[in-house]
């Protein structure tokens, strides 16, 4: 079994939803993840959602186009952050990380070798937002054949047949992309997103993580009654936006909008 | 060639090139976008709306003109225009933009969105969402913005909202980005016109046929006036839609060489340039996989063109697919190369050629001469060069 699953497994046995934070590696500079990924998990992190930086982020609002700048300013690449998940597991095996981003730096150092070297960082998630399940065959297989699971989007448009192509395709969990838009935009609206979820449980067992709209505790409380894990992003990103001259700063402040959105839950 | 040229397949690609590599948000606008496109491109009603916009909005057919006297002067092969930049609004990109706003206008669509590097799109867009009564909205990269801003006043005269993207490299790339998240948050209204072939399945294939439409009155207007196909078919490459357009109908037509140049900035040695296909490598961007300029990490590097229509990273997946199978055969010129081939149609011929449209200029030049006096070259004339004129004064130091 993925740890993921393992994961997923474990915290539904305790009734509890998965607390799944989003940084960017790299941001604002290589050496601040790796420690924040541990405090992250000390403050009730489930999952990580590491992002790897991208020079075009599509999908992405203002807050997470500046974290990949600035990361990118400091040559971080998949290689490095490959390098930082090797080191967060020589002291952490239980907590699962996965990586988000765009295929072109995958395209880049070959299906094949990224899927070996993911295996070698003990990764336990890819989730590529620009790689749809029809353009995904050969990478999926490559990384299902390693233990890794491939993660894919669902969207408030996403049709019966579409979800369960993503539950064929995907394993691990679901991602819910709440809103129509960018990260860090707008508000979710719970009505709306309720009655998604029963339209995407209608269609797979999967767990499904929401993300995009989720700012605070009480968002985070809200999410959490409708999905099996909460992903947070652009919200703790601003907090390194807004410290970037005490990085000792953001890191509290980010321990305690987790901590906060963990008791909520 | 035996086997009828027949790409893309029906998910997109051309070869390992094209395809839909979109956010999941977009999945659904495309296939509805594929079903419209699918369903009108062969309807009689439509079709016959399409070409009496071309004929009457439009002004076409656009004419095959003979340069006669750059031909005489450069030596060797007949050469002759083919004249999109005597469409309304100035170059070949309303072929695309009036097909693709009645495709929206079918669809129900009440808001349409473009991203522009040159402004000729952005123009052009701007041209039929006014004419049409649609709001819209062009995204435009700031360092473009500045040295287009001739077009950015037009937009604005025609009712668009032009917005200046900052992120990024400023540019042509960064304004697709900015589009693409304008289009994934307004989705249910919002219609998004593509300027070139890039973007994913349906945009290359759809621009291409509405561009097409350059390519097929040429071939007929060479049958007409000289009697037999031309030798060689030549047209700039940023996106690569007024090349794919000339280039299309003449596919199957195995005796007809196609160049499509592209921009090599300050020399490709430098790194300084646009020209993905000479010097670039396969990846995946703006919803394609296709020929890109990247490092070695997959990151997109900036690119760099006297052009802003140029300026562009990527290059439709159909050109990397002819490049690839060797039908096509692509080149490049550099800024200097391209200003020569802009004073030489000017001075020589009275036309005054974009800086885009220069660079086939430039490259007729070295190409004609080595060529026989009976062969023909058909140049795309993509669009006119009144947009350029700060952009030129400034180069060589006047003040307007
Ligand atoms: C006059 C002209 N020619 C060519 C181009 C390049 O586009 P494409 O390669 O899609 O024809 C542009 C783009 O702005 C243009 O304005």
């Amino acid at each position: 079994m993925s740890r993921l699953a393992a994961t997923f497994e474990q915290l539904s046995k305790t009734g509890r939803k998965a607390l799944i934070p989003f940084i960017t590696a790299g941001d604002p500079s290589p050496d601040f993840t790796l420690p924040l990924m541990h405090a992250m998990v000390e403050a009730g992190a489930d999952v990580i959602e590491l992002g790897v930086p991208f020079s075009d982020p599509m999908a992405d609002g203002p807050v997470i186009q500046r974290a990949s700048e600035r990361a990118l300013d400091h040559k971080m690449s998949l290689r490095r952050v490959l390098a930082i998940a090797t080191e967060f597991r020589k002291t952490n095996q239980q907590t699962p990380v996965v990586l988000m981003g765009y295929v072109n730096p995958i395209e880049a150092m070959g299906y094949e070798d990224f899927a070996n070297a993911a295996q070698r960082a003990e990764i336990d998630g890819v989730l590529t937002v620009d790689l749809p399940p029809e353009e995904a065959e050969e990478c999926v297989a490559l990384l299902k054949v390693r233990d890794i699971d491939p993660i894919f989007l669902l969207a408030p448009n996403s049709t019966d047949e579409r979800i369960k192509k993503m539950d064929a395709a995907g394993s691990g969990y679901l991602y819910y992309v709440s809103l129509k838009g960018v990260t860090g935009a707008g508000h979710l609206n719970t009505a709306d997103v309720e009655t998604k979820l029963k339209q995407i449980r209608a269609n797979t067992r999967l767990p499904v993580a929401i993300g995009f709209g989720v700012k605070d505790a009480q968002t985070a409380k809200t999410v959490a009654g409708l999905g099996d894990g909460v992903v947070v992003g652009s919200a703790l990103i601003s907090k390194i936006e807004a410290n970037l001259d005490n990085l000792e700063r953001a890191k509290i402040e980010i321990v305690e909008l987790l901590v906060a959105m963990r008791q909520a839950m | 060639m035996t086997e009828k040229y027949n790409m893309p397949d029906e998910r997109g690609h051309f070869g390992p090139y094209g395809g839909m590599f979109v956010a999941e948000t977009l999945i659904p606008p495309i296939q509805e976008l594929n079903a419209a496109y699918q369903q009108y491109l062969n309807d009689p009603e439509f079709i016959a709306e399409l070409d009496a916009d071309l004929k009457h909005y439009v002004g076409r057919p656009s004419p095959l003109y003979h340069a006669e006297r750059w031909s005489r002067e450069l030596g060797g092969a007949q050469i002759y225009l083919k004249r999109e930049d005597l469409n309304h609004t100035g170059a070949h990109k309303i072929n695309n933009t009036i097909g693709q706003a009645l495709l929206a206008k079918r669809m129900g669509k009440t808001r349409i969105i473009a991203e522009t590097g040159a402004g000729q799109h952005g123009v052009a867009t701007a041209t039929v969402a006014a004419r049409l009564g649609l709001e819209c909205v062009i995204y435009m990269g700031a360092v473009d913005v500045v040295r287009q801003s001739l077009n950015v006043y037009r937009m604005k005269l025609l009712g668009a909202t032009v917005v200046a993207v900052e992120s990024g490299s400023k540019t042509l790339k960064d304004a697709l980005n900015e589009a693409l998240r304008d289009w994934v948050t307004n989705v249910d209204n919002t219609f998004y016109i593509i300027g070139t072939v890039a973007g994913p399945h349906p945009y290359p294939a759809m621009v291409r046929d509405f561009q097409a439409i350059i390519g097929r009155e040429a071939k007929q207007q060479c049958q007409d006036q000289a009697g037999r196909l031309p030798d060689a078919l030549v047209a700039c490459v940023g996106g690569g839609s007024n090349a794919i357009g000339l280039f299309y109908p003449f596919i199957d037509d195995s005796s007809v060489k196609m160049i499509g140049v592209e921009a090599a900035g300050d020399g490709i040695e430098t790194g300084r340039h646009s020209a993905p296909l000479c010097a670039g490598r396969p990846g995946v961007l703006h919803g394609n996989r296709t020929y890109l300029m990247e490092d070695d990490d997959g990151e997109i590097i900036e690119t760099h063109s006297i052009s802003a229509g140029l300026d562009y990273p990527g290059v439709g997946p159909e050109h990397a697919w002819l490049k690839d199978t060797g039908r096509a055969e692509y080149v490049n010129i550099t800024d200097t190369e391209a200003l020569e081939g802009f004073h030489a149609l000017t001075r020589m011929e009275g036309i005054i050629p974009a800086l885009e449209s220069s660079h086939a200029m430039a490259y007729t030049m070295k190409l004609a001469p080595a060529m026989k006096k009976d062969e023909i070259i058909i140049v795309c004339l993509s669009g006119r060069g009144d947009k350029d004129m700060q952009t030129m004064a400034q180069r060589e130091g006047i003040e307007l």
